[in-house]
């Protein structure tokens, strides 16, 4: 059984002309066991999404089972048996950690004795076993993260939801996060998450979905989102042309040498299934600076969500 | 496929689960880490005013209604300190757990509806009012001015007060972009009802249109119910005045729920 489908979601805020569509017709599938990323930019509905699969918010339309269970009609039930990491952590600030645990599981209906029992693990699990009695405000940034990882689990969780997981966190703290969601992974947990960092996405996700503007613009694994949207090959040209920039001399020659290329700022990026007569151009240009490497996930992020800031 | 879905009204009926008590436990787990100074503070305000007053004043007005002036305001002062008490709690603390620490976001993740944490919150603060209550009880018992044992009357008497104060209370948490628009309901609502409610001195000397108003206030129902529990002697039409209350308190909370569901759950 999947642990989350949803079918043709819409979800409409505000009425009459100033209504916004922040979710217009998503479909999505989770298989058991598998790590899926949601990636997009901000503003691109990941939160709404989520927070209408788990029951927090009424849906303008579709259809939505989360753990076999209808939403948001038996919501509650449905969500004895997820877990959610919030965007922003909101642990208990008056309790230590093994308190924010033990109160956190009352709240599935946990009885004492199996939480005692499972607290210390919990604890193993976030790498805080010294922390038992240190109040939240205490806590780093990366063990509040954690802690707030170990509250999802509380439960035994099937389905573990994280929005933003590591956005915030230093380079150690995200790699430890990483490391048991993978394990988890293994395990058999089921893992959505939310992200915009493609590096997270790439190493965690068994598959994703690139979203924007509400809708999913491609899915499927890293290898196959890439290999469907964008050339293998990317050329990062940059640097001094003539007295001019990159931009200008990709607009005089880029076109001849590559299949595509956009300008940001004063790099042209060239991407290309064949970059050797790309290559062979440059080696005649000794002012121009490059960076030739194969194409990833934000190549594609990039390509189909547009390069403008969104604020 | 696009299947539309009913929008349910913020205004259906509350559809509470035992989940709630979780909740209700969390805040008097956070409680009884202050408990000493959190009942201390809450104590001495009214206490003070009671001494105070009641000596003060006490020496130029010998007698109110047949008994001493203090005796007069020991009543008043526990209903005036169950609506402080419970009126702080759901504001200014409901408000740091709902917007500020985002307590409710992280219970509303577990299988907790909005419904169960803002009963709990309402139930809590009810609690705590009585909890304060009882310290302020037990210093009126321990100066003479409670008549007898039927002065127990007054603690669920307190409770339902302190109900009907919570769910006024929470009406304004819903509202409430920031701490400060809590100053409103203190100075338009709190302090001349509390002024008007017969605490300090007998509603009916109020000019008419006033009484007429004040017949209305909340506060003036727990006065005019806990004044002959505290005193004895007998106590005018008690259904009207605890309907009364229970109606403030199911109007706020059925209120106050609505408005909270418009805010979280959109």
């Amino acid at each position: 059984m999947s642990p989350l489908v949803i079918e043709g979601l819409r979800k409409r805020f505000g009425q009459g002309a100033s209504a916004r569509e922040v979710v217009a017709g998503l479909d999505l599938r989770l298989s058991p066991g598998e790590c899926f990323a949601l990636l997009g930019p901000n503003g691109a509905g990941k939160t709404t999404t989520l927070r209408c699969a788990l029951g927090l918010t009424t849906p303008s339309a579709g259809r939505i089972q989360l753990c076999g269970r209808p939403v948001p009609r038996e919501a509650r039930a449905a969500r004895e048996r997820v877990g959610v990491v919030p965007q922003m952590d909101n642990l208990d600030p008056d309790f230590t950690c093994a308190e924010n645990l033990r109160i956190y599981g009352r709240y599935f209906g946990l009885g004492d004795a199996a939480l005692e029992a499972r607290i210390p693990d919990l604890l193993a699990f976030a790498s805080l076993e010294g922390k038992a009695d240190t109040k939240v405000p205490a806590l780093s940034g990366g063990m509040k993260r954690r802690l707030t990882l170990a509250r999802a689990l509380v439960n035994q969780p099937e389905l573990l939801v994280l929005d933003e997981p590591t956005t915030g966190l230093d380079p150690q703290a995200r790699h430890l996060i990483w490391e048991r969601l993978r394990r988890l992974a293994s395990e058999g947990t089921t893992v959505l998450l939310t992200t915009h960092f493609m590096d997270e996405a790439e190493r965690l996700a068994s598959r994703l979905a690139i979203m924007d503007a509400g809708r999913i613009l491609a899915t499927g694994t890293p290898r196959e989102v890439i290999a469907a949207h964008i050339e293998p090959q990317v050329v990062e040209v940059f640097g001094d042309w003539r007295g001019q920039g990159a931009p200008a001399w990709a607009a005089a020659h880029a076109q001849g040498v590559c299949r595509r290329f956009e300008v940001s700022g004063e790099t042209a990026f060239c991407y290309a299934e064949d970059p050797a007569p790309l290559l062979a151009h440059l080696a005649g240009e000794p002012d121009l600076r490059y960076l030739h490497r194969p194409a990833n996930l934000e190549d594609v992020f990039l390509k189909l969500t547009g390069r403008e800031l969104r604020d | 496929m696009d299947s539309p879905v009913e929008i349910p009204s913020i205004w259906r009926l509350p559809r509470i689960s035992w989940r709630f008590a979780a909740v209700w436990r969390r805040n008097f787990l956070v409680w009884r880490k202050l408990a000493l100074p959190s009942t201390l503070g809450n104590l001495a305000d009214p206490v003070i005013y009671m001494f105070g007053l009641g000596f003060g004043i006490g020496a130029l007005v010998p007698e109110v209604g047949g008994v001493s002036y203090i005796a007069f305001l020991a009543a008043g002062t526990l209903c005036y300190s169950a609506m402080n008490s419970a009126t702080f709690e759901v504001l200014y603390s409901g408000f740091s757990r709902m917007h500020v620490q985002k307590t409710w976001e992280a219970i509303m993740n577990a299988p907790v509806e909005l419904d169960d944490i803002v009963f709990a919150e309402l139930v809590w603060a009810a609690s705590k009012a009585l909890l304060s209550g009882l310290a302020v009880l037990a210093v009126v018992g321990a100066f003479g001015l409670a008549q007898s044992w039927q002065a127990l009357w007054i603690i669920p008497l307190i409770f339902l007060a302190s109900l009907a104060f919570a769910g006024l209370g929470l009406i304004m948490t819903a509202l409430a972009p920031n701490y400060d628009f809590f100053m409103y309901y203190f100075t338009l609502f709190i302090t001349p009802m509390t002024l008007l409610s017969g605490v300090f001195f007998p509603a009916e000397q109020l000019p008419p249109g006033l009484a007429a108003v004040a017949a209305w206030l909340p506060l003036t129902h727990a006065v005019v119910l806990a004044r002959p529990i505290l005193l004895g002697g007998e106590i005018p039409s008690p259904v009207l005045h605890l309907a009364a209350l229970a109606g403030y308190g199911v109007v706020g909370f059925w209120l106050a729920l609505a408005l909270t569901r418009r805010r979280l759950m959109k």
